[in-house]
């Protein structure tokens, strides 16, 4: 390598090692102040504390009502992702099998839902009638329905690389269409499946707007808006609102972290062909 | 067989779903936008165009809105997709632990725009936030601002915070694009004598253009949606500097006037339906050339 070469690469990794410590620090900083003591956090910064004041945490779970908020968001993310996978993979399914102008048609129909926006004032008289305002399944539906054209999308892509002669086999020994579905093509579509089921998590989880709307009372509502609320009533205790962030956003990161293969692979799908 | 074994059926629940909590509302409000809805009375009358009137009336501060929309939604594309791609090309060749860098820069995009929020409004306080403490530490103390409540600077934090977030995921995207060209291409130019901004310009940008495509797609779906960024960080402030479509539509929704609300998610909806359906056409067009 040539002189000039080098000094490239070793500039390249500084500035990379830059921007990569630019896109941790806010965070960070967060795990810094939560182990803080309250005067010691009144101004966030880097200064390392003079004890740990682990009790924070407690404090948080306790106070920020936490236990409740993390259980109903791990109930709204997780049933609304695996309902949205079950109902996207049939559809996606029928749709990529047998494309007939109808169809096509309702796969366009479908994926057009990943641009509209949401009405949420004729939203309201729709959860009226159907009497799921202000309850937990109504809230699981409407993530379900915000996940469903982009989980079509992601899962119609890979359906068309699963071989048709696997449903011909299965055609001719005797499988239904129901039991060829769950017990031969289901099974394969495992990758894009986990995929969207992680995408669908994180995405539902971050969500705060549909519960705002649609939820009256404190006690069903999820993580983002619990913790939301915590820094209206905290706002001078920056020590306890960072413990409750850490506390908010840990979740995501190990799910972010475990799966963050299957989460670059869905992100990049569809929009790039080798 | 393919009738029997790829039964109508299968497609109903999500089908169903989609329609009655997305479509019908969307309907709906093409219908409501033209009355004098609202939460005082059970009453609705047709009025005409009368919220549109009012929408696009420079009386009120509804265009001062949609033109905060607009310069949000271009200023995020341009600087995610600039950023974005200089990440991309950074990371792709001669970075040790390339993995690990991938996976930092995208961490942004995957925290809660709330959560972000709420930590972007310390980093960014007057008195003892991050950013002007480090500025008065280095004594550059005439530059410290009042980032999110002087009316020169609180959009362009916003847009800040909302870059900030969001490039890691525009570079991901990108970069899948730049490992998916082949080496030959580069390898021919070489042997041609070619620079490298040369190589950039007739080999990495054209071959990259789908993928640019994309980003650019969902950079602009994104962008005329915002609506937590702004929220958490200044809620429309100062004033009403800051506003944009979806906070003006949540202001709407607090005052009870749905009429108004509604004929702005209107809007919205008519610009989004258009666009989405050119992304529909594009997606699907490269997947059968594909």
């Amino acid at each position: 390598m040539s002189p000039n070469k080098r000094m490239k690469a070793v500039l390249s990794n500084i500035v990379i090692w830059m921007i990569s410590l630019l896109a941790v620090i806010p965070i960070l900083l967060i795990v810094v102040n939560a182990v803080k003591s309250g005067s010691e956090a009144t101004s966030m910064s880097f200064k390392l504390p003079h004890s740990f004041e682990f009790g924070n945490f407690s404090t948080v779970i306790e106070k920020g009502k936490l236990g409740q908020s993390f259980l109903n968001s791990l109930v709204y993310s997780g049933i609304a992702s695996g309902l949205c996978i079950l109902f996207s993979a049939m559809a996606a399914y029928v749709l990529s099998r047998n494309k007939s102008r109808l169809n096509r048609f309702l796969y366009l129909f479908l994926i057009l839902g990943i641009a509209l926006p949401i009405n949420y004032f004729t939203l309201i008289d729709v959860m009226k009638w159907s009497q799921l305002i202000n309850t937990r399944a109504g809230i699981i539906v409407l993530y379900m329905v915000t996940q469903i054209p982009f989980s079509v999308f992601i899962l119609y892509g890979f359906i068309g690389g699963v071989p048709k002669e696997l449903d011909e086999a299965g055609v001719i020994d005797g499988c239904g269409p129901k039991r060829l579905f769950f017990s031969i093509i289901f099974p394969m579509l495992q990758p894009a499946a986990v995929t969207v089921f992680i995408l669908s998590f994180l995405n539902t989880w971050n969500e705060f707007l549909l519960p705002l709307y649609y939820l009256n009372s404190a006690d069903k509502w999820p993580m983002t808006l619990a913790v939301y609320n915590f820094f209206g009533q905290f706002q001078q205790s920056w020590n306890l609102v960072s413990a409750d962030i850490i506390l908010t956003i840990l979740p995501v990161i190990i799910i972010y972290l475990l799966g963050q293969r299957f989460i670059i692979a869905g992100m990049t799908s569809g929009s790039v062909k080798g | 067989m393919t009738r029997r074994m790829y039964p109508f059926y299968f497609i109903v629940v999500a089908l169903g779903l989609y329609v009655v909590f997305a479509v019908v509302p969307s309907l709906m409000g093409l219908y409501l936008s033209l009355t004098d809805w609202n939460s005082f009375s059970k009453a609705v009358h047709f009025i005409g165009f009368d919220n549109f009137r009012t929408i696009f009336s420079s009386e009120e501060n509804y265009l001062h809105g949609i033109k905060n929309t607009v310069v949000f939604t271009v200023a995020t594309i341009v600087l995610k997709t600039a950023i974005g791609l200089l990440l991309a090309v950074l990371v792709n060749k001669g970075i040790r632990f390339r993995s690990f860098h991938r996976v930092i820069i995208f961490m942004p995009s995957i925290v809660p725009m709330l959560v972000v929020g709420i930590i972007f409004k310390s980093i960014f306080n007057p008195e003892y936030g991050l950013i002007n403490e480090a500025l008065r530490a280095i004594g550059l103390d005439q530059w410290t601002q009042h980032w999110l409540t002087d009316i020169q600077w609180a959009f362009k934090s916003i847009i800040a915070v909302d870059v900030w977030k969001g490039a890691g995921y525009i570079m991901v995207i990108l970069l899948a694009g730049l490992q998916a060209i082949s080496h030959s291409y580069y390898e021919a130019a070489d042997i041609d004598g070619a620079g490298a901004w040369m190589k950039f310009k007739a080999i990495t940008l054209p071959l990259l253009m789908p993928a640019l495509t994309v980003t650019t797609v969902l950079n602009l779906l994104y962008g005329l949606k915002i609506f937590d960024t702004v929220y958490v960080l200044t809620n429309g402030g100062p004033g009403y500097a800051t506003e944009v479509v979806y906070t003006q539509v949540f202001s709407q929704f607090s005052l009870g006037s749905y009429g108004v609300g509604t004929a702005l998610i209107t809007v919205l909806f008519i610009i989004m339906a258009a666009l989405g359906y050119f992304a529909v056409k594009l997606m699907s067009r490269e997947e059968q050339n594909g």
